[in-house]
């Protein structure tokens, strides 16, 4: 039979006393016109406000107090993370670090890395982007051919990386890089490594997409250093850490929050007395969501635990993702409007018009719609 | 307010749901086989196997120990019911569990045999010399016929409302087969003598626009869950059995990526069934029942869809048994209200409120420590 650890029971006590603070936090934060609700989201790049939200606790959530941390439960962030999305808060410059980057350094980083880095997460002022794609290897995370050469005192790397969100303005990346052979199963001889991007030897060249916005980079590496102190892991531990990263990556509320704003702004402009489809179409969206949030809430209570849920991440994110398309979809049928990103007097033309632009990159970062359940498949025994 | 407990020894409860549930488990695919569901298919009711439910004291496993239950929570409830649709028991464990429940904490006796609920219209009770009696119609109830009891809502003179456990008689019934062969019985009721102890004042939790329709909608989304993990076991295990062009159909990309988003839709399915399970008995229970409906009903057709698609001829046929589940999958997600239904209630609650009061309804929703 196959079975999924969705089991949920109930978010502490403490988390919920913590959401009251976040809540507080952001709506200081809201009233002072530090940020537009439908302006912004989990990509909004904003160093000030992410330093902000580190003085007063929230990031850095379940990270040791050693490093500077708050040394609480991973549900503590969780709801931490589903306010600030909820609000529509500009959390993107430190939402990488403190999302998966962080846990992995510390989970596999040296005490130098930990030392180094970590702090400087916690307190808001350092900020990761993720090396794991390249020209030739998307999907196939297996086929990277950026390479690490030993030489003394660590490697050598040359190659690229691509579609590195971030690389512009990120302090690190964190990288699979081929070290050695793939072996039979393709995952044998790949390493992680923590990319200082100040070094020399590394040149970014900017990637627009189709809205507009500059997140995505091409990043490439001539002759780069890495001190051994920056590996994660062990050499060719790569495939096995990279897959622990990804259960971070796809299972938290940035996988179906990406366009709440838009939910918002629909529920706004339908006004109090919806008609029947209105009402309907509406109601399904937030069923849908609410079975979402006790899903991905299950994850996260496994992942505080340990226990690898790389297979209910997967299914989050595919669920998750699918919801967020859905979502302007919806809008559009149920509200005449043409949507405009710069229609300023028009909160719900905007959003709508730059979720669209938004919404095919929902089913493709963080592992496609097809990789996803892929993975799924070989959870339920296929293959 | 209906005040049914989730038990406090949360831990020690949850080791017990799970004997509880692999006892259940067992004793369902002892009794409940491939040939009893074809007999109940035919119109048997399946005495044998409700015999061994009944014994094993699953009626009554949310009627409070003190009402002679087990007391066990609205969860592991969810949980047994679950179970029992994931074998397509062709018998009102589920109807019984819950009027059971619901019966016992309006404050009237646990009673012996199959309980049924009700939903019908101009359902009246009157007084005259002899006591009350009660008219009007009853639609579509499960097992009507077959019930000893029929738990429904009547309103009195005054326009006050009241719990009926209505006993059986020889009433005459048109019954109705849902299309999984299901009886949905409708029956007419015109002066019918209730006694004083098959009559309570309406618990608050029932006054709810949707009444018992509310407790129906409940069950329906749990079952659907059980029923949609059962349909998804037999595809992948065709899936894995069956060959074509030289290897099992589950090696394909299209057919894993079919089962990959029916797992999906199970997923999505089980945790709104959830968020109802932990609601019980709470202020917000009508807003999750709502969610699990709607959820379970959506997930319901797409699941049902993608088993027969990757099953191909085999499952249309009689002979294998994905119809048992498939057809109930779209029998219940039609009962007590289909999704629309649901989905316009949720949807008429939120724009009533405003886009900013989504979140704290959403958060609301899903279980929190307040117990910590």
């Amino acid at each position: 039979m196959q079975s999924f650890r969705f089991g949920f029971d109930h978010l502490p006590a403490e988390a919920e006393q913590v959401r009251q603070d976040v809540r507080a936090f952001l709506q200081a934060e809201r009233e002072a016109g530090l940020f537009v609700p439908h302006r912004c989201s989990w990509s909004t790049f904003d160093p000030a406000f992410s330093r902000r939200a580190a003085a007063a606790g929230f990031v850095g959530v379940t990270l040791p107090k050693a490093y500077g941390g708050q040394e609480r439960s991973s549900l503590v962030r969780f709801v931490v993370t589903e306010e600030m999305l909820a609000a529509g808060a500009p959390c993107g410059a430190h939402w990488i670090a403190d999302r998966q980057s962080a846990p992995q350094i510390l989970r596999h980083g040296t005490e130098y890395a930990k030392n180094l880095i970590v702090p400087r997460i916690c307190a808001g002022e350092c900020y990761f982007g993720i090396g794991m794609s390249e020209p030739d290897s998307g999907s196939d995370l297996a086929a990277v051919r950026t390479r690490a050469t030993r030489t003394e005192g660590g490697f050598v790397l040359n190659g690229s990386k691509i579609w590195t969100t971030n690389a512009h303005r990120a302090d690190y990346l964190i990288a699979l890089v081929r070290t050695g052979d793939a072996g039979p199963d393709r995952h044998g001889g790949l390493t992680q490594f923590i990319i200082d991007m100040s070094a020399p030897g590394i040149v970014v060249r900017p990637i627009y997409d189709l809205s507009g916005h500059h997140e995505f980079n091409e990043v490439f590496f001539t002759d780069h250093l890495v001190p051994d102190a920056l590996m994660v892991g062990e050499e060719g531990q790569g495939w096995d850490l990279v897959t622990q990263e990804l259960a971070f990556e796809r299972s938290g509320p940035d996988r179906f929050m990406s366009d709440y704003r838009l939910l918002v702004e629909l529920v706004d402009r339908i006004g109090q007395e919806p008609d029947r489809q209105q009402a309907v179409e509406t109601g399904r969206l937030v069923a849908h969501m609410a079975a979402l949030m006790n899903m991905s809430a299950s994850v996260a209570a496994l992942l505080g635990r340990n226990e690898m849920p790389n297979v209910e991440a997967a299914l989050v994110k595919d669920v998750g993702t699918a919801f967020e398309r859905d979502i302007p979809e919806v809008a559009r049928r149920l509200m005449p409007v043409e949507s405009s990103l710069d229609a300023q007097d028009d909160p719900f033309a905007e959003t709508l018009a730059d979720v669209m632009l938004r919404a095919p990159s929902f089913t493709l970062r963080g592992g496609t719609r097809e990789i996803l359940r892929s993975v799924t498949a070989r959870g339920l025994g296929l293959r | 307010m209906l005040d049914i407990h989730t038990a406090p020894a949360a831990s020690e409860e949850d080791d017990f749901a799970a004997i509880l549930l692999e006892q259940t488990d067992r004793l369902l695919a002892h009794h409940v086989t491939p040939a009893a569901l074809k007999a109940a298919d035919e119109g048997a009711f399946p005495l044998a196997a409700w015999a061994a439910v009944s014994e094993a004291g699953l009626p009554l496993a949310l009627v409070p120990e003190e009402a002679g239950g087990a007391g066990l929570s609205a969860v592991t409830a969810g949980q047994i019911i679950r179970r029992s649709a994931y074998h397509a028991l062709p018998a009102p464990l589920a109807e019984t569990l819950i009027a059971q429940a619901l019966w016992t904490r309006a404050g009237g006796a646990a009673v012996d045999g199959i309980v049924t609920l009700a939903t019908g219209t101009g359902l009246a009770l009157s007084s005259t010399a002899q006591g009350a009696v009660l008219s009007g119609t009853l639609a579509s109830v499960p097992w009507g016929a077959h019930a000893s009891f029929i738990l429904l809502i009547a309103h009195d003179g005054d326009g006050s409302a009241h719990l009926v456990l209505l006993p059986h008689a020889d009433r005459p019934v048109r019954t109705r087969r849902n299309v999984a062969n299901e009886p949905r019985d409708s029956l007419t009721l015109e002066n019918v003598h209730v006694d004083a102890d098959s009559l309570r004042p309406l618990p608050a939790a029932l006054a709810d626009a949707d009444g018992l329709m509310m407790f129906g909608a409940f069950i329906r989304a749990q079952q659907m869950v059980g029923a949609m993990e059962r349909s998804l076991d037999l595809a992948l295990t065709y899936a894995n059995e069956r060959k074509q062009f030289g290897k099992p159909i589950g090696r394909f990309q299209a057919v894993q990526h079919m089962l990959a988003e029916a797992a999906g839709q199970c997923a999505a399915a089980g945790a709104a069934a959830q968020l109802a399970a932990s609601a019980w008995g709470g202020a917000h229970f009508p807003f999750a029942v709502a969610v699990a409906k709607a959820r379970c009903g959506e997930a319901a057709g797409k699941v049902a869809e993608i088993c027969h698609q990757v099953h191909g001829a085999m499952g249309f046929t009689h002979e294998h048994p994905l119809h048992f589940f498939t057809r109930r999958l779209w029998a219940w997600r039609d009962e007590f209200g289909r999704e629309a239904h649901w989905q316009e209630r949720i949807g008429r609650a939120v724009c009533g409120q405003g886009g900013d009061a989504l979140w704290p309804m959403l958060v609301a929703l899903r279980p929190s420590g307040a117990q910590d």
